[in-house]
């Protein structure tokens, strides 16, 4: 042992095991039930965009950092990969690969890469790609596949709403909740397990509390974000429902339909763009509960956690300002 | 439920391979080093000079101030030089270099083997005592324990706090010491409890050591007023304001000291010392050092001379690895990491911690995902990944708004980073450049 060859640095000289990589694939990980109810039930489109979403998100990643940030090389980290999958799970599975591709570009170009890349982005990637597609690309982004299961034929399938599109037109057209629900092809059963129309990776209430569990357990997450978000639009939602169950949905409906369990478990969630302390992250879990609830009731979209999340986004910076940790020896105990 | 502090902390695997070890001597040096300034304060001022001949127990070098300590000769035998000599802070400091001829000691030590229980001394005495025979804090920070001992003026002492955790992974010196020598403690605490006049004696120890857990509190029976207290396995719970926190509910102010909230807190090494000093007439010559690591053939707790070179420490635990990539003096999370292994003992060695290669070095950097886990951690209620922030763009005064002289550095932060990210290492450039700009405006 060459004793001059000693590594001299400070302390400390231990450390956790936990790394950014092992974080990013903890989260694909988790995400795995959702994607196999996916395919389940879109067959294999919903692989087809998940890789294609995947491929060029890294590809992306790759591009960005060799051209203009340079640099160490991050797209082993796998963050790439969990903003492609998190991309997919946002889009319909019938979307034409180059819409994907667009989407790809956006979230990775703009949403992480002009930022400086992974922790300096201010918005959740793969909800700026979803968001620019919504608006660029309306008709091919709001045309949901039906369900049907284990279709790997290569058939153009069916397309229908979504329950929460349903409900809002219903609504919109004079119809009361009671009779929309009567004629839904869906039951809130149907529902939880995942058969709906909807995003491919959104439908299975299951399967993203599956993951959101593995999460928890894996510590990647904590219980604030998520629990403060669904709390939040149950009690919004119930109050609507109390003042009036014929013009407002009910609570149950709200948490079984569109994206919102994706958004409270996955998207919400993301390290880089939610507050640091549970305080804030409370706070920040309410804001999102409360402006997805009125952009469903009262917005022009009858889905808005997409939405919720990217304002809320914008304000952690001062939700981190507001939440300090409480210091220790900050108040004299007699 | 265990006691323990509210915040922050982490649990590092414990890695005690040298737990139970019986405390071991090892054969005099040829040569000791032993530096002038080993305790936090004035350094002292040598007064031996080349070719003087000394005896163990001797002092070579005397205390410049009221925070200051006195050093003695930890062997017998002849003063070759004074030199610059590399210790465990990477810088050349004066050590007596003295050559070690038998082992004569000092006539006044008493050398009997027997417990000198007999604690009829006045506390002036005491102090005197433990301030002569250069007594410092023994748990790393090396802070002269006369010091701690003379409450100020208008100040109260009700507890005195003994700081038996042992936190630090891999370090099992203080609890071998208390599995050993329970009774000697014992009378040390009562002796510094004389000294601050406190009412109250609380030991407390890691939850991992029930073995020493029940023994301390067997013994403590024959004393009055002393009692053991087993906290939840928690890193840092030997930080002082923690362990205050844990046992006593009492948050020492930001800026303060133990007394402010009542309590004096010292370390079971310490006790022991204390107790050697006062009852025994012994200087601090010698101490426990846990020397230990994954690839180490022995690991031992070894009583070793101050001054003697870590090598020969090494050696009686089996000899150097050959995987070794990083030695460190303390513990993993506090400790120091030398670049030679020749630096001497001094009284604030704990450990000489030996890594094999493959965790010598930091893990993979990435950027901050802003994950928040070290603030999480941070048992002082900071919020690191700021402070490191503010450290590297030299926002000074921010810096002292957060807090950041709060910072005990031990480490949790950088411990759970998943980006590993050397927020310590900014943090303690802050603080420097921070204390600095504090003092010039002073005067």
């Amino acid at each position: 042992m060459a004793i001059n060859k000693l590594t001299v640095s400070m302390s400390p000289h231990d450390y956790g095991k936990d790394s950014v990589k092992k974080i990013m694939y903890g989260v694909v990980i988790a995400m795995i039930p959702a994607l196999l109810v996916s395919v389940y039930y879109f067959g294999f489109d919903a692989i087809r965009v998940n890789l294609i979403a995947i491929a060029a998100c890294v590809f992306f990643e790759w591009l960005f950092q060799k051209v203009f940030l340079k640099g160490k090389l991050t797209i082993v980290d796998g963050s790439a990969v969990v903003t492609g999958m998190l991309l997919a799970f946002n889009v319909p599975s019938s979307l034409p690969w180059w819409i994907i591709v667009i989407g790809a570009l956006v979230a990775i170009g703009i949403g992480k890469m002009s930022f400086g890349g992974l922790g300096n982005n201010p918005f959740n990637p793969a909800l700026v790609g979803r968001v620019f597609l919504l608006i660029s690309f309306p008709v091919q982004m709001t045309s949901w596949p039906v369900t049907k299961v284990l279709n790997f034929a290569m058939t153009d399938a069916q397309t229908g709403a979504t329950p929460l599109a349903i409900v809002k037109e219903g609504l919109n057209n004079g119809q009361t909740f009671s009779s929309i629900m009567d004629s839904m092809p869906y039951s809130y059963g149907e529902m939880f397990i995942g058969q709906m129309g909807g995003s491919l990776g959104e439908i299975s209430a299951a399967a993203l509390i599956l993951g959101g569990l593995f999460l928890l357990f894996r510590k990647i997450i904590t219980w604030h974000i998520p629990v403060s978000i669904l709390g939040t639009v149950a009690i919004f939602t119930a109050i609507l429902y109390g003042i009036n169950p014929e013009s407002y949905a009910n609570p149950m409906f709200h948490l079984l339909t569109g994206g919102l369990l994706l958004g409270a478990i996955f998207m919400a969630t993301d390290m880089v763009t939610s507050p640091m302390t549970p305080k804030g992250m409370l706070l920040y879990g309410f804001g999102i509960g409360v402006i997805t609830v009125l952009i469903r009731v009262w917005g022009a979209y009858p889905e808005g956690v997409s939405f919720a999340i990217l304002i809320m986004n914008a304000v952690v910076p001062l939700i981190n300002n507001w939440a300090k940790p409480k210091r220790f020896g900050e108040t004299i105990k007699k | 439920m265990l006691k323990t502090f509210p915040k922050g902390g982490v649990h590092p695997k414990e890695n005690k391979f040298s737990v139970g070890k019986p405390i071991e001597s090892i054969d005099l040096p040829k040569q000791v080093n032993i530096p002038i300034a080993q305790h936090i304060g004035a350094p002292s001022e040598s007064v031996v000079a080349k070719g003087d001949k000394v005896k163990v127990g001797q002092l070579i070098a005397k205390s410049t101030g009221f925070v200051s300590a006195n050093i003695h000769s930890s062997v017998s035998g002849t003063v070759i030089k004074i030199d610059k000599i590399l210790d465990t802070s990477g810088y050349k400091k004066t050590c007596v270099v003295i050559a070690v001829d038998g082992d004569e000691w000092m006539e006044t030590i008493d050398k009997s083997s027997g417990i000198n229980a007999n604690t009829d001394i006045s506390a002036d005495d005491i102090r005197k005592k433990v301030a002569e025979l250069g007594v410092v804090g023994l748990g790393g920070a090396t802070f002269p324990t006369h010091v701690k001992l003379s409450v100020p003026p208008g100040k109260t002492c009700q507890h005195l706090v003994i700081n038996a955790v042992e936190c630090e992974p891999y370090l099992t010196a203080d609890h071998q010491i208390m599995m050993e020598k329970a009774e000697e403690i014992m009378i040390g605490c009562k002796l510094i409890q004389k000294a601050i006049a406190a009412e109250k004696v609380l030991i407390g120890i890691e939850n991992n050591k029930p073995d020493a857990i029940k023994h301390m509190t067997e013994v403590a029976k024959k004393f009055d007023n002393i009692e053991v207290q087993a906290l939840k396995v928690m890193y840092p719970q030997g930080g002082e304001k923690q362990l205050i926190k844990s046992i006593l509910n009492r948050e020492v102010p930001s800026g303060g000291l133990p007394i402010d909230v009542g309590c004096v807190v010292q370390n079971v090494g310490t006790a022991f010392a204390v107790y050697e000093a006062v009852q025994k007439n012994k200087p601090l010559f010698e101490r426990v050092v846990t020397v230990t690591g994954k690839s180490v053939k022995k690991p031992s707790n070894i009583l070793a001379r101050i001054g003697t070179p870590i090598n020969l420490l090494i050696d009686a635990a089996g000899g150097l690895p050959e995987d070794t990539g990083k030695i460190v003096n303390g513990g993993p999370m506090m400790g120091k990491a030398v670049n030679t292994d020749t630096v001497p003992v001094t009284k604030g060695t704990s450990g000489v911690l030996i890594f094999p290669e493959e965790s010598a070095s930091r893990p993979e950097q990435y950027n901050c995902i802003r994950c928040g886990r070290c603030a999480s951690v941070c048992p002082m209620g900071l919020e690191p990944f700021q402070l490191k922030n503010m450290s590297k763009v030299k926002m000074y005064e921010e810096l002292q708004k957060e807090r950041v002289l709060d910072c005990m550095e031990c480490g949790s932060c950088v411990y759970t980073c998943p980006a590993g990210v050397p927020l310590l290492d900014y943090i303690r450039l802050g603080k420097a450049n921070l204390n600095k700009i504090l003092r010039s405006k002073k005067s």
